[in-house]
């Protein structure tokens, strides 16, 4: 039940997300803030980003982070201004760095690991008979063995 | 009185349940006929009580029966009779009743269809089948019994969600439950495979029809939820990488994957041991899903009220069920080995790479979906996975598939040649090229993502069409076409399940690509411009519906002077939860979607507007319903209609030709 | 009975491993709870900001040597409502400073005068920007200041007498222990 129940910060309060008040007059700055606010969360919300939720706590963050740029930070500053308040929880693209490595490798690893077993298995399909392939009468008695 | 029937009915289903999952595995067993012969009535019966016992829940919702404590705090007497129905599933005790509904109904499926299984194969499978009905019985008689009474019974109900009020998510959950549902026939003809101890052709054509269907379901399920989630929520998102979302696409991926390396255990007798576990895990994580949504265990924007007790007992079947059937698979499935011999490059070899792919694919997805619980349990770290990194490290893998995808389908079974079966490509591909590179010079200063993602549609849509072509054969063109309709209508279903995932990549590259947003104050009267088309906010008026109270907007938009629609955004208050809503209002169009919202009232006097223009947005939830539409061609193919299940003779290996 | 080959151990093995991290996963107090960033550093700046005609305070207090509270609240929050008898109660032991966040003035002041006024002193936080400068995220949370004005720990929700005993009284008497 997917959806259900639901996105309960979006329904805490009947504001939404980016208000037009809120938008920069500079379009360049406005770009860089949209871009900035999708890729952190809204602690209250748990997983939304900033731009997309209603709740307050995101309307303050999306005021700070354009107040910052508008200040003259740049992308990375106005990140680590909230990674040093709220912790990496903020972030909703994990930093590389230590253990995070291991997830960001995962992927790439298991995919060359796969391909490796399935490159060995073709092989071994491909002359036939493998090395502990047994033939039809062994095949059959193995049958009747775990059927019981 | 009939409140207490339909208790006791499902008190009698999980006995039934219990008969039908001891009796004929013992009977398999033992090779006592007679007690196999238990499982086909006690499959019916219990489909049958389960039945019942839905029905009188359904109608206490009906007649809004407050006597009923979940009637009270999930219904209300004047909400539209389909959302009342509706209703009966949009809370955990109800829904998780469903899911036994259907469980019981596959069994019953099961026993009509399966008639011409081999009888140890038959008792077993719908032996394993009674086993998970037992456990999810017993979930809901002791731990989310829908048939708990209130001592006095209050004059009205809470209501339901308002946000579940609405025809997408109405039917959103049943679809999920059919496909979630659908794959334990899979993971039961798995385990009983595995029980039997062999795994043959025949055993692939038996469990593909059931895995295509679940994974029909599923899919629309997903694609309902998804669009559901585009029109109400207000910014036209459709998919947001939630735990909860990635919880019903891991099984999508996996049984997709499934589906494919069926074919081979079916055609060439390969593959056999890891379509098992491909079955156990397609299921495994159907069952995962099921947990994470109703324990809380990570956290997410979707959940049901949480409670531990519940999550501990579907942690307790996870666990039986998974760990039972992955021991006997590390015990049995080593024995099954391939008969099948093919080349490197072949069919075989494109359909291994497929499933390479979709696998690891569903691992990136999972590892990511666990990676907050795995850092803080055993690094101390608590942080978030969300959308950017799901984007970064899962898009790969679906544009290699596609790649792969034209040119997999034209090799031909056991030896191929590269070079025979890109001969048809080399058109295909300059189109997509010639597709791809007009994109990018049309559109300016953009991201790759549209021209790279119109290139690869253009390849899957246009290479779905040429195998289509393919298939009949040599001759003249009115001989091609003669051949053409009377292709079997697997090759089309396969052929429009390719074809749709095509428009899917496109829409959602379109969408991801070139969307246009304006967020502007706008006063009665104003009029503005968005990507070429006018604006006007005509009127803001009150409008009453039958439960709620509504602001809405009555506006045009036109483009060169003509109206090209007339939209009437809502923003919905429901008095009786004290919830508001927003109901954007879409001019949908075959190749954008103009989307409006209106906001609060601004103290100036105007109201905040948002406007989107969104580019092939159709084309994805389009796409996924041909997919769905190719598998049901494919389920009314001849050989699943006509002698379908009659094992094949012994000793023949070589599969049928495909073409 | 064949071998079993290793690979064929690799599924249900790795799947008891995550059946133990669910396990795990469940037993966990307080999943949703963040720990502070601000864990032994100093506290952010606050600037008094006068609510009605309480005292007021700002950033210059911390550092007085003594363990204090500093505690977020809003009339509309009501997990705040739950925990004021806790604060009251909290008060005659221990200084506390209320930060009224995102309220109007009429509804936090009569707040206080219903519920009693547990706190030595009062700012005001209108537009969430000194919440966010500590990284408060939900209503209410309590932060235990030692005596140089470093925060020692973040206490998010609701003061119950449990979480009391369990989680703050210990915090405070470690602080003082140091101090």
């Amino acid at each position: 039940m997917k959806r259900l129940l639901l996105i309960l910060c979006l329904l805490a309060s009947p504001v939404w997300a980016v208000k037009p008040s809120e938008v920069l007059d500079d379009p360049a700055l406005e770009a860089r803030a949209r871009v900035l606010s999708k890729g952190l969360r809204c602690l209250v919300c748990r997983n939304e980003n900033i731009d997309d939720s209603n709740a307050d706590l995101a309307r303050e963050l999306r005021v700070l982070v354009r107040e910052r740029l508008v200040a003259g930070d740049s992308d990375e500053q106005v990140v680590t201004y909230l990674v040093d308040r709220y912790g990496e929880y903020v972030l909703l693209k994990p930093t590389t760095g230590g253990a995070n490595a291991i997830l960001w490798v995962a992927g790439p690893v298991m995919l060359v690991l796969a391909f490796g077993i399935g490159f060995t298995y073709l092989r071994r399909r491909e002359q036939g008979a493998g090395p502990d392939q047994l033939n039809d009468d062994e095949q059959r008695r193995l049958d009747e063995i775990l059927k019981g | 009185m009939l409140i207490e029937l339909g208790h006791f009915a499902l008190i009698l289903a999980l006995f039934v349940a219990l008969v039908q999952g001891v009796v004929p595995l013992i009977g398999a067993h033992q090779r006592r006929a007679s007690w196999m012969a238990v499982a086909e009535p006690a499959a019916y019966v219990q489909f049958l009580l389960t039945a019942f016992s839905f029905g009188v829940l359904t109608w206490a919702f009906v007649i809004s029966d407050f006597s009923l404590s979940l009637v009270v705090q999930n219904s209300h007497t004047d909400k539209p009779m389909l959302y009342k129905v509706t209703g009966v599933w949009g809370n955990h005790e109800g829904s998780v009743l469903l899911w036994v509904l259907i469980l019981a109904m596959f069994g019953a499926c099961a026993a009509v269809f399966g008639k011409n299984l081999p009888a140890t194969l038959r008792a077993r499978v719908l032996g394993v089948q009674g086993m998970i009905g037992v456990a999810f019985l017993a979930f809901v008689l002791f731990t989310s019994n829908p048939f708990l009474r209130v001592e006095f019974a209050p004059l009205n109900g809470q209501g339901l969600n308002p946000l579940l009020q609405d025809p997408g998510l109405a039917f959103h959950p049943p679809f999920l439950y059919l496909g979630y549902v659908g794959l334990s026939m899979a993971f039961s003809f798995a385990v009983a495979a595995l029980l039997e101890g062999r795994v043959d052709a025949a055993w692939g054509r038996w469990v593909r029809p059931w895995t295509l269907a679940a994974w029909l379901f599923l899919t629309v399920g997903i694609a309902l939820g998804s669009w559901w989630a585009y029109y109400e929520l207000g910014w036209g998102g459709f998919w947001f990488w939630d735990p909860v979302e990635n919880a019903s696409f891991m099984p999508w991926l996996i049984s997709t994957a499934l589906l494919h390396s069926a074919i081979v255990v079916e055609k060439r007798e390969a593959l056999k041991s890891w379509t098992i576990l491909l079955a156990i895990l397609a299921f495994g994580f159907s069952l995962m899903g099921t947990f994470i949504v109703r324990s809380g265990i990570i956290t997410s924007v979707h959940a049901f009220a949480n409670d531990p007790e519940r999550g501990f007992f579907i942690l307790i079947i996870l666990a039986v069920f998974m760990g039972g059937a992955l021991t006997l698979y590390a015990a049995r499935a080593g024995a099954m080995e391939a008969k099948g011999v093919f080349a490197v490059v072949s069919r075989e070899s494109a359909l291994v790479l497929n499933n390479i792919l979709l696998a690891v694919a569903s691992f990136v997805v999972f590892i990511g979906t666990m990676w907050p619980l795995i850092a803080e349990l055993f690094f101390g770290r608590k942080l978030s996975v969300g959308a950017p990194f799901f984007e970064a490290a899962f898009t790969p893998f679906m544009v290699a598939l596609a790649v792969a995808l034209p040119i997999g389908v034209l090799l031909p079974w056991k030896r191929a040649k590269m070079g025979k079966a890109m001969a048809p490509l080399w058109g295909v591909l300059a189109l997509s090229v010639a597709g791809g590179a007009l994109v990018w010079t049309m559109q300016t200063g953009r991201s790759n993502l549209g021209p790279v993602g119109i290139a690869l549609a253009i390849w899957l849509i246009a290479g779905s069409a040429m195998d289509l072509w393919q298939r009949t054969g040599r001759g003249d063109l009115a001989g091609k076409f003669a051949r053409l309709l009377r292709l079997p209508r697997a090759d089309w279903g396969r052929v429009m399940a390719h074809g749709g995932l095509g428009i899917t990549i496109a829409g959602i590259a379109g969408m991801m690509a070139w969307e246009v947003e304006d967020i502007r104050v706008a006063r009665v009267g104003d009029s503005f411009e968005v990507a070429g088309y006018t604006i006007s906010l005509n009127d803001v008026r009150r409008e009453d519906g039958p439960n709620y109270s509504a602001i809405m907007a009555d506006m045009t938009v036109t483009k060169d002077g003509r109206e090209v629609a007339h939209l009437t955004p809502e923003k919905r208050s429901y008095p009786v939860q004290q919830m508001p809503t927003t109901e954007a209002d879409i001019d949908n169009g075959l190749l954008r979607d103009i989307y409006l919202v209106i906001g609060d009232r601004q103290t100036d006097g105007g109201w905040a507007v948002r406007t989107y223009v969104k580019p092939l947005a159709n084309w994805i939830w389009a796409g996924a319903i041909i997919m769905a539409l190719g598998a049901v061609l494919s389920l009314t193919d001849r050989r699943y209609r006509v002698g379908a299940g009659a094992r094949r003779r012994k000793g023949t290996t070589v599969g049928v030709p495909a073409e | 009975m064949a071998k079993i080959p290793p690979l064929m151990l690799a599924p249900p093995i790795l799947f008891a491993g995550l059946a133990a991290m669910f396990f795990w996963g469940m037993n966990r107090d307080n999943p949703n709870a963040l720990p502070s960033a601000l864990i032994g550093q100093g506290a952010p700046a606050v600037v008094a900001v006068q609510l009605g005609e309480l005292a007021t305070f700002d950033s210059s207090v911390f550092s007085d040597g003594k363990v204090k509270l500093v505690n977020f609240w809003a009339s509309w929050c009501a997990p705040c409502r739950v925990e004021h008898p806790n604060l009251i109660e909290l008060a005659k032991d221990i200084p506390i400073y209320g930060i009224n966040k995102g309220d109007q003035p009429g509804d936090a002041l009569k707040f206080l005068d219903d519920l009693g006024n547990p706190f030595i002193a009062v700012t005001t936080d209108y537009t969430g920007r000194q919440s966010i400068e500590w990284g408060v995220y939900g209503l209410p949370e309590t932060f235990v200041l030692d005596g140089e004005g470093k925060i020692v720990l973040r206490f998010v929700g609701a003061i119950t007498q449990r979480r009391l005993q369990s989680e703050l009284m210990p915090a405070i008497q470690k602080a003082r222990a140091a101090n």
